[in-house]
């Protein structure tokens, strides 16, 4: 890992609208083509069939732990027996509806089409997502990974805002911002940096969930003064608040203190080992590199893929522990000097970074 | 006018799989589907031109690399997001082993 210093002339404009949205485009940065490591055909199909098997399975025990988790929670409601049964349905709520949205979004989680849809549609309500919006917004986040002005899904811009990072820990901002959203999408209003990924014959669609789910809230809102109780709310909506943590802990490592304006997913993004129970929450999401190097590859081939390239990847970071050990100070020293990052250090068996293709960018890489 | 031009062996494309072919600056692919037909497609998304040649073929759908837009590959017909427009489709026969494609 090297420490590294970018010269960028003035504070990064994160607006999809604005000055580096321009700079982008005009840089070659927007759709660019991106590296990625060579793998045989024969090899690549392999890794990208489709299964239903996988993802059947772990739905089942997905559900199951949904109902059980709510039904105690309920069954003990009203005493302190209620809070382990709440903490595992918040987790299960509020943050592995994150990956199931996500892999789902891709299409890559079934073989079958429509259980993708409808684990899609359950996630996205979730985790508070407009499935129109977010599959559009995503859409660009693999087309322009953290390039500044383009990629609508950066979680901590540079300068990081802290307080922001801490807040959404309980998913208070994101859940306010996706609340006023669906608000402003229910009332037929497609924000401007919307109508910039999203296309105008999707932009209807989008208002019609927006419409659905303030009629669910609402509803959930009635039957909560209905019986004088905020069980309902602890079942639809809050959870999204106790529950974000860990996709939060996990989602700030996919890119949190490495590279922007980069073409070289090696370079932007993170591969970290973790545990099981984060993985099956994550869906295996920590090998970051490799999904946004080969989206197409279902998340259960994922270790496959991650052995196969290692070898042209950055070492991955071998824990969450020690994921937060390098990021939290490189978040530090932005506050300071927004245009520090972590470089990755490659392995000798890999392909040097394309540094001609950096040096040209707007906030070219210098040694510290 | 008919305007057949040899593309590949047709062996050289696997079942349910998909070949570029590039002819005269344009780019093309080509796709043997599990029932051992032959079709053909313009080679490039609709959505952000990335090579469908690349991508993954399952039954009658070419699923893009890149974004994992869906086009049905034996009518061009875009099947899901975020492609939104069809795929041109061309003509293909087999003629002694090779498969020859009308690009017209």
């Amino acid at each position: 890992m090297t420490a590294m210093t970018s010269s960028s002339a003035s504070p990064r404009d994160y607006s999809l609208t604005g000055r580096d949205a321009r700079l982008a485009v005009e840089n070659g940065l927007a759709a660019a083509e991106w590296y990625h490591t060579e793998i045989p055909r024969k090899q690549m199909k392999e890794l990208m069939q489709r299964s239903d098997q996988p993802a059947i399975r772990d739905t089942i025990i997905w559900l199951t732990a949904f109902i059980v988790s709510a039904a105690g929670g309920i069954w003990f409601w009203g005493s302190w027996w209620c809070v382990p049964f709440f903490f595992v349905y918040g987790t299960l709520y509020g943050s592995s509806t994150d990956s199931r949205w996500h892999e789902c979004g891709h299409g890559t989680a079934f073989r079958t089409q429509w259980m993708n849809d409808a684990v899609y549609q359950l996630a996205c309500f979730m985790i508070m997502r407009n499935p129109v919006t977010w599959r559009w917004s995503h859409t660009r986040h693999h087309t322009d990974t953290i390039i500044v002005g383009r990629d609508p899904e950066i979680a901590v811009m540079r300068p990081p805002d802290l307080l922001r990072v801490v807040l959404n820990f309980f998913g208070i901002l994101d859940a306010w911002h996706a609340m006023v959203g669906m608000v402003r999408n229910a009332a037929g209003v497609i924000s401007a940096a919307e109508k910039t990924f999203i296309p105008l014959q999707e932009q209807p669609k989008a208002i019609r969930v927006a419409r659905i789910w303030l009629a669910i809230y609402l509803a959930t809102i009635a039957l909560a003064l209905y019986l004088h109780s905020w069980l309902p709310l602890m079942l639809v909506g809050l959870p999204r608040l106790y529950g974000a943590w860990h996709h939060v802990m996990t989602g700030l490592l996919q890119h949190g203190g490495l590279a922007d304006n980069v073409i070289d997913h090696r370079l932007n993004s993170r591969t970290v080992y973790m545990n099981p129970v984060s993985r099956f929450i994550y869906w295996n999401m920590n090998y970051h590199v490799e999904h946004h190097m080969f989206p197409m590859v279902p998340y259960h081939a994922l270790p496959k893929l991650h052995e196969m390239i290692k070898h042209d990847l950055p070492a991955p970071t071998p824990s969450i522990l020690a994921g937060y050990r390098e990021m939290i100070p490189a978040f530090l020293r932005q506050l300071r000097n927004e245009d520090y990052f972590l470089k990755r250090a490659l392995p000798p068996t890999a392909k040097p970074y394309r540094e001609e293709l950096h040096n040209d960018n707007p906030v070219a890489a210098a040694a510290e | 006018m008919s305007d057949w031009v040899e593309a590949c062996a047709a062996g050289d494309i696997d079942e349910e799989d998909v070949m570029r072919f590039d002819h005269s600056g344009r780019t093309f692919a080509i796709y043997r589907s599990p029932d051992d037909e032959y079709f053909a497609t313009d080679g490039l998304c609709t959505h952000e031109k990335v090579h469908l040649a690349d991508g993954l073929v399952m039954d009658d759908i070419i699923e893009c690399p890149k974004h994992n837009g869906r086009f049905n590959y034996k009518t061009g017909d875009a099947r899901g997001a975020p492609v939104c427009v069809n795929l041109k489709t061309y003509p293909v026969k087999v003629d002694a082993g090779k498969i020859l494609i009308q690009i017209g």
